[in-house]
């Protein structure tokens, strides 16, 4: 495959790369810290990945091959065109497959297949601070990075069990990075939080609308926040996926009539093929 | 009389353009000593609250406070991390109006609460109960533990903000006016809990109002500032049974008896 | 030690700088000694300066000039010199002072009223509360009130709570102004008592007793303060 002429390798001129990457240099420097960097113009709209895309535009290479993912799926809207936007611009190989990835660009997910050392995951980040709801102040909410002072984060979660009985925050759940920094690990359910925990592949965050990046090196500490007696318990659907009998992974559920009738599935579509593939070799011996 | 001060202040002075709102102010407050600053409006007292707790820096002069290790900390020069976590831990600032010192959007358990998990509480049945215990505590009833403070009124609200600065058990509680705004009922219910609350904790309080009454009732030493300078100080019933200045003399001569 | 509290040309003068700054002398070259276990009554007419040399014995006036001499913890202090954190300790612990007026601080039980001064220089609560529901007991202040603030009783009510509050601690020099000025004889009776109580336990006491009956029963002496010559 040839990159369309008229488009430096990966769209992004050099100079915004090397931009980018002096700012993933400084992300991956200080776990879970944000760092401003900025964000360019890109053909598509805020909203649509555009931060995860520049940062996958700065790391990418000839020799890599990229997956991207929707909500765990290859083959919605989304997914498919920012692979074949690369595919234009990069000419690099693309595959569906986690294991075969050197990059995973992902909105909203952490593939079930665990990752390895030398991979690298690129989350798509809507709101990269944490304490947004909290506190709308960008100054407050500098000065309390600053000061590792995290009090009213605590403070929800405490309201959460005084109104709820539980903590009531089932995506984009807050964690502490290496000890130091709370940051939000973009909108993945909280489910995924525990495969960000010393993991073995680099994971980079990129927020194109507010103009952030932030990154967690491998085998860095990630600790979802809780409380000594209300400890954080990922939650997926009591179910087997339809398709390939999971009880492991994070399911979607599907409609499937108008009578109430329902499936659940994988949500990682890679994972669930490859199970499914599995079944079948095993049925056939 | 060898213990050292808890907070010790020297030749503060402080201009807001061409007027003096602190001239050469030198205080000292020791534990478990409630000094209050009594003055008219523009005295400069609230500004003197705030200089001596770091949030504002003076012109000239200095701020020294004791930890409870006995180090003496330039209060305005030991960066805004410390003055923070200070300001969590063992001071405390009771604000006039308690919408400013309270999360309106938090319950009061919450408010109470937040102190505690700032400084690494994170056993929820524990803040809880610590919470109900200083409801209880500044006579709030602990059902509207999870209630909001903006349906609670003023005096409840005053109240809750005391808990919440006194959750962590500070040595030196700042009080600026705690009782202004307030009906008259109300403010001595608040008053007589502050007394109490200062008896049994052993807090030095550094309280800053225009009411004499209360400053008699509450306060071991007074100081009465006018036009940003300390024109008399000491015993609270030797200033105002025996008021040597002229300004004192006013000042006590004006308080309408009940 | 041969006097437990003395003045040694004590003077007191007030400027009133809203009346122009008029000055006006009370109290000019006072020597009085007061020894433990004595009662000296301070006598003169109104005006005189009884109330006002009380005061600056407890440190409430400020001393013009002067020194009043006070054993404390067994060393020798000058109140008029004395800072106000050592103003505060001798008045827990040394000097007691009974007013002619109850400063009512909303809310406070009668008990505890009393049993503050005692909480305050170390006694456990309960027993504090025990000692002074003992003492309002003999002063005839029924157990009914005890837990009532003091605001609404009558002003013989409310002295014999100032009296109770005065008495409980025991302290070595006790001031009283017109302990007996709303009793009836009954309750004048208790006081005296435990006037000679205090007395015989080495208290030195200085009084104002304008009830001559009282005055000649408890006083050892008297001390006779004149007005001095009116405004400079």
């Amino acid at each position: 495959m040839t990159s369309t002429a008229g488009y430096n390798f990966a769209y992004l001129d050099e100079n915004t790369k090397r931009m980018i990457r002096r700012a993933l240099l400084k992300a991956v420097a200080i776990p879970g810290h944000q760092v401003p960097f900025g964000s360019r113009e890109m053909p598509l709209p805020y909203g649509w990945g555009t931060g995860g895309i520049q940062v996958t535009a700065s790391i990418i290479g000839p020799n890599d091959t990229l997956k991207v993912i929707d909500q765990g799926a290859d083959d919605t809207t989304n997914a498919v065109s920012i692979r074949r936007f690369f595919a234009r611009v990069a000419g690099v190989a693309t595959t569906e497959r986690t294991r075969e990835a050197s990059i995973i660009q992902t909105r909203h997910r952490i593939p079930e297949t665990p990752l390895r050392e030398g991979q690298i995951l690129v989350y798509q980040v809507p709101m990269p601070e944490p304490l947004f709801r909290l506190e709308p102040r960008v100054t407050e909410t500098k000065r309390m990075h600053a000061l590792a002072d995290y009090g009213l984060m605590h403070v929800k979660l405490y309201e959460d069990i005084a109104r709820h009985g539980h903590i009531a925050i089932s995506y984009n759940y807050p964690v502490m990075v290496n000890g130091r920094y709370l940051m939000a690990p973009s909108p993945i359910p909280a489910f995924d939080n525990p495969k960000m925990d010393r993991m073995p592949a680099l994971q980079l965050f990129g927020a194109g609308r507010e103009k952030r990046i932030y990154a967690v090196p491998p085998y860095t500490p990630v600790r979802s926040l809780d409380f000594e007696d209300h400890p954080f318990v990922p939650i997926r659907a009591d179910a087997a996926c339809a398709l390939c009998g999971s009880r492991e992974s994070y399911l979607d559920e599907v409609v499937t009539d108008d009578r109430g009738g329902r499936i659940f599935v994988c949500s990682d579509t890679d994972y669930c093929r490859e199970r499914q593939a599995a079944r079948r070799r095993d049925a056939a011996e | 009389m060898t213990e050292a001060p808890l907070l010790e202040a020297s030749g503060l002075s402080l201009r807001f353009g061409a007027v003096p709102a602190l001239d050469d102010v030198s205080l000292a407050i020791w534990p478990g000593e409630v000094v209050a600053i009594v003055g008219e409006s523009g005295s400069g007292k609230t500004t003197l609250l705030r200089v001596l707790s770091g949030l504002l820096r003076p012109d000239a002069g200095q701020v020294t406070y004791r930890d409870p290790e006995g180090a003496a900390l330039p209060v305005h020069d030991m960066g805004e991390a410390a003055l923070r976590r200070l300001m969590r831990t063992d001071w405390g600032f009771v604000h006039q109006n308690p919408r400013d010192g309270l999360r309106m959007g938090v319950s009061a358990g919450g408010n109470v609460g937040e102190r505690l998990m700032a400084v690494g509480a994170r056993h929820y049945g524990s803040i809880r109960a610590e919470a109900l215990a200083w409801l209880e505590r500044v006579e709030i009833d602990p059902a509207r533990i999870d209630d909001l403070p903006r349906t609670f009124s003023g005096g409840m609200q005053q109240r809750l903000q005391i808990a919440r600065t006194l959750v962590t058990r500070p040595r030196l509680v700042f009080m600026d006016e705690p009782t202004g705004g307030l009906d008259v009922s109300v403010q001595a219910r608040l008053l007589d809990l502050i007394r109490a609350l200062v008896a049994d904790l052993g807090l030095a309080v550094l309280l800053v109002t225009h009411d004499i009454a209360a400053a008699r009732l509450l306060a071991h030493r007074l100081l009465v500032m006018r036009h940003g300078q300390v024109v008399e100080q000491g015993l609270t019933d030797r200033v105002l049974d025996d008021p040597q200045h002229e300004y004192t003399q006013l000042l006590v001569a004006s308080v309408l008896a009940a | 030690m041969n006097w437990a509290i003395r003045t040694e040309g004590l003077a007191k003068s007030f400027t009133l700088h809203l009346q122009g700054g008029a000055r006006i002398p009370v109290l000019q070259g006072v020597e009085l000694a007061v020894a433990p276990g004595e009662c000296v009554a301070l006598s003169g007419p109104s005006g005189a300066g009884k109330s006002t040399l009380m005061r600056c014995l407890y440190g409430n006036y400020g001393a013009g000039a002067g020194r009043i001499l006070l054993q404390h913890h067994g060393v020798e202090i000058d109140l008029a010199k004395a800072d106000p954190r050592l103003v505060r300790e001798v008045r827990h612990e040394t000097l007691g002072y009974v007013s002619q007026f109850l400063r009512v601080i909303p809310r406070v039980p009668t008990l505890d009223i009393v049993a503050e001064p005692l909480v305050a220089r170390g006694m456990a609560r309960e027993v504090a509360r025990e000692r002074a529901a003992a003492l309002l007991a003999r002063l005839n202040l029924p157990a009914p009130l005890h837990a009532l603030p003091p605001a609404t009783f009558s002003g013989g009510e409310q002295q014999r709570v100032n009296l109770a509050r005065g008495f409980a601690p025991g302290y070595p020099v006790l001031l009283l102004d017109e302990p007996t000025a709303s009793l009836d004889a009954g309750n004048r009776a208790v006081v005296i008592s435990l006037i000679e109580e205090a007395k015989a336990a080495g208290a030195a006491i200085i009084g104002i007793f304008h009830d001559a009956e009282v005055r000649d029963r408890v006083a050892d002496r008297l001390f006779e303060l004149h007005p001095l010559q009116g405004a400079a």
